[in-house]
């Protein structure tokens, strides 16, 4: 993995690991959370809090629309449920009983969907979620959540709970470069800066923060200097960031991994259009299905590179 | 070697759908046809799959070879045993008999079987989920023509199965479509309105394949869900259904002759199959009988393959 290094960073573990360790962790101080799984705990990492306590953790079988409504039942008993499974699956196959039993009465549903992006690998399309956040980002009172890296995740995880209210947090499935440290503070709803700049800004998230950060060292090596946020929250978006960083460095590029419709990319430019009109550049995986292959080698046939955000942003630069 | 014998054509027996099935002169039934292997030759080709399932998803890196292992003897059948009248020379002919895999993750042997068929280079087996290639890790039409349905999501096929079966009696077409299933994909809720729709329009051109291999990824299917005494749930829906042991090759043949009989209604087989069948001795020392979604390792796939070997 060579994400993060050029950014000085060191390899951490993946985002469904860090969220299944901490939702073990948290278990004790938030009794009344409950696992429901669609037969893929052991991918989701749900099972590591399941194992911990066993009473607590239900496999409903490969049934993800029968898995979201039964939490939703649990939610309204005044459970926290924590349902999970592919995010393809999570949000495609169960969209409907997503808005009808959750989103609609605004229910107390934490849904995680883990395998997101292209870098799965080799799985290939039918696994990858790459629609998810146009999806999830599209329902009234829905947070939507897309942490970085392990450590953010720890605490996303945890304001996930504290949060009253449906909310979707997107899980990949590789190691990812660690960005954050034990002490950062992250709050749901709040963009992180990373890194300051003059000539742009870099809005990223997810497996794209690194890169990001990335293209940051090798824009500054072109005499770019370039800002990198972390919008780890979609929805509800935090204007008063995105605002702020066009204010002061004139320029966005947006990083995802996610189709081009839809997700941060859309949600970003719309806050833009109507409260700080600017030059944007987009880096997403085009508006395509991708494939199977190595998850590195499919990030570059597919444009999520740290080239690919210099040439973004030394088009935005330029115009 | 090509198993095909293009050019040898024959008048096919018409399959009479139901009261309101239509006749097509009988021109539109010739096809080409190639020789079913004999039972020896058949249990031969079921080693062939299973070396090629080994061999690609060990290359691979990943894979779901045991899935695909407990299918080897219905997909040999299907294929090579006169039941599966397609043509590689023309995948998309109209009046093919369709095998849709709707356990997506099982499709080694699919690739297997079809490469075998002459579809494509047996050569290109070993390009399975690398980037570029047409094989990917879950089955994708777009990618190739004798793919019928891009699965991987688990409880759809069966529903596509009954579009393709409710066409072919649509155009009068005497074409069968197969469906396979996992044990544990019988979970989705969709696999059950699709069983529905079936009976209802009576499609005796559609078989369901439901490969019991007793194992789901997160263990033993029936701790997972009781859904398991498939033949009375199914036969419930007004299907006929027969449940054998779907790893011994003649009870399958037996089985898919029974279906192919049967006029009035929907047919399925409840196919009781170890998962990993052919490599357990293999597979067993590791203490992992579901293996799931696991390649062999190179020493474990040397094992494999020295057990597989003619
Ligand atoms: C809708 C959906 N949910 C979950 C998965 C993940 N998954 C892939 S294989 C599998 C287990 C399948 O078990 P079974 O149907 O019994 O097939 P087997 O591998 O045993 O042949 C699961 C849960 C999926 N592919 N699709
Ligand atoms: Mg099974």
């Amino acid at each position: 993995m060579t994400i993060g290094q050029a950014a000085g960073l060191k390899l951490g573990k993946a985002v469904r690991d860090a969220f299944g360790t901490a939702l073990k962790e948290l278990g004790n101080e938030f009794p009344t959370v409950v696992t429901v799984d669609g037969d893929v705990g052991n991918s989701t990492r749900t099972e590591v809090f399941a194992k911990a306590f066993p009473e607590r953790g239900f496999n409903v079988g490969i049934a993800e629309s029968n898995m979201v409504g039964v939490a939703a039942g649990l939610a309204a008993a005044g459970k926290i449920p924590v349902v999970s499974s592919f995010a393809a699956f999570l949000t495609c196959n169960a969209y409907d009983q997503i808005r009808m039993c959750v989103a609609y009465p605004h229910l107390n549903v934490k849904m995680v969907g883990s395998h997101a992006g292209i870098s799965i690998g080799e799985d290939g399309a039918s696994q990858m979620a790459i629609e998810d956040i146009a999806l999830m980002s599209a329902l009234p009172g829905v947070a939507v959540v897309v942490p970085a890296d392990a450590p953010s995740t720890k605490h996303l995880v945890k304001g996930m709970l504290e949060h009253h209210g449906p909310v979707y947090l997107r899980c990949g499935r590789i190691d990812v470069p660690e960005i954050y440290g034990p002490d950062s503070v992250l709050t749901i709803g709040k963009a992180n800066q990373l890194r300051d700049g003059k000539n742009l800004t870099i809005i990223a998230n997810g497996l794209m923060v690194g890169i990001a950060l990335d293209a940051a060292v090798a824009l500054e090596a072109k005499g770019i200097s370039a800002r990198v946020l972390d919008l780890h929250t979609v929805s509800p978006i935090d204007q008063e960031a995105i605002v702020k960083a066009v204010k002061e460095t004139g320029r966005l590029v947006v990083a995802e991994e996610h189709l081009p419709h839809g997700g941060v990319g859309s949600a970003v430019a719309s806050v833009t259009a109507q409260l700080a009109p600017c030059p944007i550049e987009f880096v997403n995986i085009g508006n395509t299905y991708a494939e199977s292959g190595d998850p590195e080698g499919l990030l570059k046939k597919y444009g999520l590179t740290a080239e690919a955000i210099v040439a973004a942003a030394e088009k935005v630069c330029s115009r | 070697m090509n198993l095909w014998r293009h050019g040898v054509h024959w008048l096919r027996e018409d399959l009479l759908l139901n009261k309101f099935s239509r006749r097509l002169p009988s021109k539109e039934y010739r096809v080409a046809i190639f020789k079913p292997l004999s039972l020896d030759e058949m249990k031969a080709k079921t080693k062939v799959l299973r070396r090629h399932i080994v061999r690609m998803t060990t290359e691979a890196g990943s894979g779901h070879p045991s899935s695909s292992m407990s299918a080897v003897e219905m997909v040999t059948a299907l294929f090579f045993g006169g039941f599966m009248q397609h043509d590689p020379a023309q995948p998309r002919w109209n009046n093919r008999d369709r095998f849709i895999l709707s356990k997506g993750h099982a499709v080694p042997v699919l690739y297997a079987a079809l490469a075998e068929c002459g579809y494509f280079p047996v050569e290109e087996l070993m390009t399975l989920r690398k980037l570029g290639s047409r094989l990917e890790g879950h089955p994708n039409m777009k990618r190739l023509d004798c793919i019928e349905a891009s699965t991987g999501s688990l409880g759809q096929g069966l529903s596509v199965g009954v579009g393709h079966a409710l066409a072919c009696h649509m155009d009068g077409l005497s074409a069968h479509t197969y469906v396979m299933l996992g044990d544990g994909e019988m979970g989705e809720g969709q696999v059950w309105e699709a069983l529905a729709s079936a009976e209802k329009y009576k499609l005796a051109n559609l078989t369901a394949i439901v490969d019991q291999n007793g194992y789901q990824q997160t263990g033993a299917t029936k701790d997972v869900l009781k859904l398991t005494e498939f033949q009375p749930k199914i036969e419930s829906f007004g299907w006929h259904v027969q449940t054998i042991n779907g790893n011994d090759i003649e009870q399958v043949i037996a089985a898919l002759t029974i279906a192919r009989s049967i006029k009035d209604r929907p047919t399925a087989i409840v196919s009781k199959t170890q998962k990993g069948f052919g490599i357990l001795p293999v597979l067993a020392p590791t203490g992992d009988l579901n293996y799931h979604g696991k390649p062999l390792s190179k020493e474990l796939a040397e094992k494999a393959l020295a057990l597989l070997a003619d």
